[in-house]
């Protein structure tokens, strides 16, 4: 057997994917086969990719040719620390969601398995080759198979026109990020005609077309991943999609938008300039507050992980603006410290978050339910799924000692340094950057709270909802998997920052890995220990010991005796389910406080309403100052054009010849 | 750096708190008592920036300062409050956190503003040029915030403390007979505008100055 | 990592444990001073805990096992936390397990637990209780943070340990930034610990409590714990800003002679600094609970102000 590369191995994941996915198609029917053995076979194919990524951290670059594409056209592949990275993401990550999804999809909802197979599968295989692509028409390629699979998966239930719409707007919003991509290579290959990334590597561009090269990647990438203005496709997207398509778009399909404009920022435009990194910090933090605002006031328990994710892609970009902006300062100690915080982010949000969409999945099946004001009480009928969720909530929420704080910490001390930045604006106002990401993260617990509170907590709003099962084996097998990813990822941060930081010791040519490992793998301490340093073990093992220790001394010296009684509430004698906060409730202060941040339609009950009733509706400001005139606009626009299809077929004659004429004028040699 | 420069700097700290308290108080009373409060922290910053340079006249502004802004000022308006019977709270124009968070614009921006300026200067105090700026600017800004017309008599006075603490740290103060100048405006402004008030009240039985629009030509 | 650096942390902890009701008590004493009132006797938090523990526990037919669960997690964070911070010595085995920033994460871990038992009975207070509390988390969470910040800038350094020598055992520098992040704190500590112009530690009063309508179906050893660990809290936050702004007289190693001086002067702060809650405490009204935010807001202002301060005037020192 002749020596596979790690490049060959992930080649051979692909193709293996691939087959699965065509295996589907052979029994579009048959459920058992698809669900019990292709998707725990896709989820073995991930681990092993992830592993194969895994050992490869460190090594040296590898490139493969592959004779497909256009004449004279293949495509190139290229395997280096940064695309390893992510393609260890995508891996242990899609694990976790094909195990969880052998249990999840069942006979007739949407399409049928087989097609789901294949599509799922496709989505996989065309995400890793767009971490492996080594030129813009692979990249390209792989790019919009990732859309279009996608775009199949979240129609599955495309009888219902609602989900038809989200679709069309996800396509939509994808196609026109993918022409700014597509500019954006144009303008890196500088004329030169050479459309692989080692040409682009080679161009020297001027200030400007850099710039402009940025700006369109970040556009272009930035629809992907839902950044501010191009945001609205993902609180449409995830709620109509199944669970285990939404976790793997929130968890891992955001994250190659982040991995493109690591590439292009940091490996393929070759300069950088520091107000590139205040656009993208800027953005980022708009979007931030944008997402986890909305996300505290939904009422439907996916489009509060959506808007949540729209967040967390915030806090990236704001990452990636610090980081560019130190790295454009040649402070690239620093710059590997933002790094470090964003690529862990990465990591971070791809397990919980993937966990928290499936553990909605698990709800879903269980209840039927996606609004959040018929659940409640669920901890008692779903022990497995609330329990887990309970470590997505608390990594979510960025509190120690999970996987969230990590990356919140690390982006807090590389913002303690930006005064040191040498401009006298920036030093100023990039401090002030930080105290809106802290806001952002507390807030994002008010939101993770009531979701996690009303969803599993409390009272259950509706009777249905003792009949609430918890999830099987398969779907247990994929949530235990993921919440064990959020508790390694939060406790070990030594070691991962160890593999991780070959990816920043690549594109900044200096990396933590020296100073953290000096520490051991129990303490981070990313500068110095004297300047910080968090010890998540210690402080998890405390906590423990301190509870553990409480409760055997109060019962050793005490007695544990207790009995159960009705609950006591002031001695208020209503104590229904629906005395208990709505969703609506929950997040009054917040719209209360930032009112101006919402549009809101709220109706209010009058004394001589028959039957009294509230409602509030939020909705998004950015639709009715944005898109809705871009619509009208467009619609003005292609009624003048209508003009021009009079439906005679002489008139149409007549404009190819004028257009022959005008040809052979202006286009003379 | 040396233990008065250190001094100063805290007192310019404390105006700068004071001049935020003061945007963010609704009741009149408190506001003319923090008034007070920044008049003497100025008076005693002005002291220490006197007694570390020598500068005889310095000691003269630290004196009229403390005569005139934290005794006799606050103790017209208090009159003024108790006659004209307005101890009730101050309603702004703009919601109170909103006014902060574009004061925390402005302070950003007066920094920022001053910063080229205070390196050309070769003070003791010229690092709180730019605190100085940022008063005045806060100062200014709740003017136009205020509705009512105590507040914004408030709110003019504090600018000139901000002036005065500019004028301190830049070039260790204006020479003694603009000041007394300067002191005596304030003064005689504030009896008119005192008499003003009552005028005012008296047309439209409020001190609402979103009355005053009404003054104008149809 | 010393063995007698071990002991100090241990008996550092055992201390908090005992002296943490202590302070409740004292505050509570002075209060009823400063009011008018005879005051209830200063062991009385013990009298207390003694009868909760004694108590059966009576739980509600709706309580989850995260309710119970809970209590434990409150109390252990608040240990962790009074573990982290330097009442006696700066050389504590324990501080590096989490510097100022994960301190802020070990007091936001507590809010989740608690508010997520409060919401567990699904009654209507508790859940009122739960999203008030997130409420004033949400805001003094980031304000605690930017205090934070401003003294990480002065010290160089997130550590506590750290913050506090800079501070207490090297030149003596004033530092305007610390008069705006001191204001800050107390905001903050006055928000989180549940006292008056936020909330009222006193009364049951439905439409204003906040702490108190998280715990209403808390009883027993619950109840003990979730009380024992507010008084931890309030110990915790008290050290914390006597180890910030008031750093003097916490010994830099383990020297006995230090120590045995440490412990006067952090009783002697620590009566102080009661007195003076008191005192705040008694001067001001409780506030509409939508003037909270704005009071934490303006909190959350002033420590930005104070780190503006500290780039603009210290930075070149």
């Amino acid at each position: 057997m002749p020596d596979l590369l790690p490049i060959d191995l992930l080649l051979i994941a692909a193709c293996a994917w691939l087959a699965i996915g065509f295996a589907g198609i052979f029994a579009p029917r048959n459920l058992r086969f698809i669900s019990k053995i292709l998707f725990p076979l896709g989820a073995f194919v991930a681990v092993l990719a992830g592993l194969t990524s895994l050992t490869f951290l460190g090594g040296a670059t590898e490139t493969a040719v592959l004779l497909i594409g256009l004449p004279d056209l293949p495509f190139h592949l290229r395997l280096d620390n940064l695309s390893a990275v992510f393609v260890l993401l995508l891996g242990f990550a899609s694990a976790g969601i094909s195990v969880f999804a052998a249990g999840y999809f069942r006979q007739g909802e949407g399409a049928a398995p087989g097609l789901m197979c294949l599509q799922y599968h496709v989505f996989l295989a065309s995400m890793l080759l767009v971490l492996l692509a080594d030129d813009a028409y692979a990249f390209m390629v792989a790019w919009e198979g990732m859309a279009l699979s996608s775009f199949f998966l979240v129609t599955t239930q495309h009888r219902q026109a609602e989900i038809r719409r989200a679709g069309y707007l996800y396509l939509l919003i994808a196609h026109v990020g993918a022409i700014g991509i597509l500019l954006s290579f144009g303008v890196m290959t500088a004329g030169s005609g050479d459309y692989s990334f080692a040409g682009m590597r080679a161009q020297a561009l001027p200030p400007f077309w850099g710039s402009a090269a940025f700006l369109l990647a970040l556009f272009g990438f930035g629809a992907k991943a839902g950044l501010l203005p191009v945001h609205v496709w993902l609180p449409e997207a995830h709620p109509a999609a199944p669970s285990p398509v939404s976790a793997m778009m929130s968890g891992v399909m955001l994250k190659t938008a982040i991995y493109g404009l690591l590439r292009v920022s940091f490996d393929l435009v070759g300069t950088s300039i520091w107000w590139w990194g205040v656009v993208a910090m800027v953005v980022g933090l708009a979007t931030a507050v944008f997402g986890v605002l909305y996300s505290t006031v939904q009422s439907d328990m996916k489009r509060l992980l959506a808007y949540s994710s729209i967040e967390n892609i915030g806090l990236l970009a704001v990452a990636l603006g610090l980081t560019l902006i130190f790295h454009a300062y040649r402070m690239e100690a620093l710059a590997a410290l933002a790094m470090t915080a964003l690529l862990y982010h990465c990591l971070a949000h791809a397990g919980f978050k993937s966990l928290l969409f499936l553990c909605t999945g698990s709800v879903l099946h269980a209840t039927k339910e996606r609004s959040l004001g018929k659940l409640g009480g669920l901890i008692h009928r779903m022990p497995w799924v609330a329990w887990l969720a309970l470590a997505g909530v608390i990594a979510s929420a960025g509190l120690p000692p999970l996987s969230g704080f990590v990356s919140e910490w690390l982006l807090l001390q590389a913002f303690l340094f930006s005064p040191g930045l040498p401009h006298s604006w920036l030093n100023m106002i990039v401090p002030v950057a930080a105290a809106v990401v802290a806001l952002v993260a507390a807030l994002a617990g008010f939101a993770m709270v009531k979701f996690y509170g009303i969803v599993f907590l409390g009272q259950m709003r509706e009777p249905a909802l003792k009949e609430a099962h918890d999830a099987g084996p398969w779907e247990r097998a994929g949530l235990l998997w993921l919440a064990a990813l959020t508790l390694a990822l939060g406790v070990l941060p030594s070691t991962v920052i160890g593999f991780i930081d070959a990816a920043t010791t690549q594109l900044l040519g200096t990396g933590l890995a020296d100073q953290v490992r000096e520490h051991g793998w129990w303490m981070l301490a990313p500068i110095s220990a004297e300047r910080a340093s968090y010890q998540p073990l210690v402080f998890l093992v405390t906590i423990v010991i301190a509870g553990l220790v409480g409760r055997a001394l109060v019962r050793r010296l005490y007695h544990g005796r207790g009995r159960r009684s009705a609950a006591w509430d002031c001695g208020y004698v209503f104590q229904g389910p629906r005395a208990q906060d709505t969703a609506e409730g929950f997040s009054q202060p917040i719209r209360r406080i930032f009112e101006p941040m919402f549009r809101m339609e709220r109706h209010f009950p009058t004394i001589r309403d028959e039957q009294p009733y509230y409602s509030v509706k939020v909705e998004d400001h950015f639709w009715h100052w944005l898109y809705l005139p871009l619509a009208r606009l467009t619609n003005a626009v292609s009624a003048l054009v209508t003009r021009l299809q009079g439906g005679r077929i002489a008139i149409y004659l007549l404009y190819s010849f004028l257009t022959l004429i005008v040809l052979l004028l202006v286009a003379r040699p | 750096m040396s233990l008065s420069a250190q001094l100063i700097n805290l007192f310019a700290a404390v105006i700068l708190l004071l001049a935020f308290a003061m945007l963010a108080q609704r009741r009149v009373l408190t506001l003319i008592n923090l008034f007070a409060l920044q008049g003497l922290t100025l008076a005693l910053s002005t002291l220490v920036v006197a007694f570390t340079t020598g500068q005889a006249h310095l000691y003269g502004s630290a004196a009229l300062t403390l005569v005139l802004k934290a005794v006799l000022l606050p103790w017209i308006l208090h009159r003024l409050v108790r006659r004209l019977e307005v101890k009730w709270d101050v309603e702004p124009l703009i919601k109170v956190p909103t006014t902060m968070l574009v004061g925390i614009v402005l302070v950003i921006i007066s920094f920022n503003v001053a910063l080229p300026i205070s390196q050309l200067s070769s003070t003791i105090s010229r690092g709180t040029l730019g605190i100085a700026l940022a008063s005045v600017m806060l100062a200014f800004l709740m003017m136009i915030t205020r509705s009512k017309a105590i507040p914004q008599v408030v709110g003019f006075l504090a600018m000139e403390n901000g002036l005065f603490l500019a004028a301190t740290s830049a070039t260790y103060g204006m020479p003694m007979v603009v000041e007394l100048g300067i002191a005596l405006d304030v003064l005689v402004g504030v009896i008119i505008l005192g008499v003003f008030f009552f005028q005012i009240r008296d047309q439209f039985d409020s001190l609402d100055i979103r009355h005053l629009e009404r003054l104008k030509e149809k | 990592m010393s063995i007698s650096g071990l002991l100090w942390q241990l008996f550092a902890i055992v201390l908090a444990l005992a002296l943490a009701p202590l302070l409740t008590g004292w505050v509570n004493q002075c209060r009823a001073w400063l009011q008018n009132r005879s005051a209830p006797p200063l062991l009385l938090p013990y009298y207390m805990l003694h009868k909760l523990f004694l108590k059966d526990v009576v739980l509600a037919h709706g309580a989850s096992p995260i309710f119970r669960f809970a209590p434990f997690a409150v109390f252990g964070c608040m240990l962790l936390a009074c573990a982290i911070i330097p009442v006696l010595s700066t050389d504590l085995p324990f501080a590096p397990a989490a510097d100022t920033i994960a301190l802020v994460g070990v007091f936001g871990l507590a809010r989740i637990f608690i508010s997520l038992a409060a919401m567990d009975v699904g009654t209507s207070f508790g859940t009122l209780g739960g999203r008030r509390e997130m409420l004033v988390g949400f805001l003094a969470e980031p304000a605690l943070l930017m205090v934070i910040f401003t003294l990480a800038m002065i010290a160089q350094s997130t550590s506590v340990a750290t913050i506090v020598e800079t501070l207490a055992h090297r030149e003596f520098v004033i530092y305007p930034s610390l008069a705006f992040a001191g204001i800050a704190f107390t905001f903050v500590s006055f928000a989180e610990n549940a006292r008056v112009p936020v909330d009222n530690p006193a009364t049951h009063l439905e439409l204003t409590m906040i702490h108190e309508a998280m715990i209403l179906e808390y009883s027993g050893r619950h109840l003990a714990l979730i009380e024992w660990a507010a008084s931890l809290k309030l110990y915790a936050y008290s050290c914390l800003g006597l180890a910030l702004f008031f750093p003097w007289g916490i010994a830099q190693g383990d020297s006995f002679l230090g120590l045995l001086v440490a412990i006067p002067m952090l009783v002697a702060k620590l009566a102080i600094g009661g007195v003076l809650l008191a005192l705040i405490e008694t001067l001001n009204a409780k506030v509409r609970i939508f003037r909270a935010p704005e009071f934490l807001g303006t909190a959350f202002l002033f420590a930005v102000l104070g780190l503006l301060v500290r780039l603009l005037l210290e930075s070149r020192v």
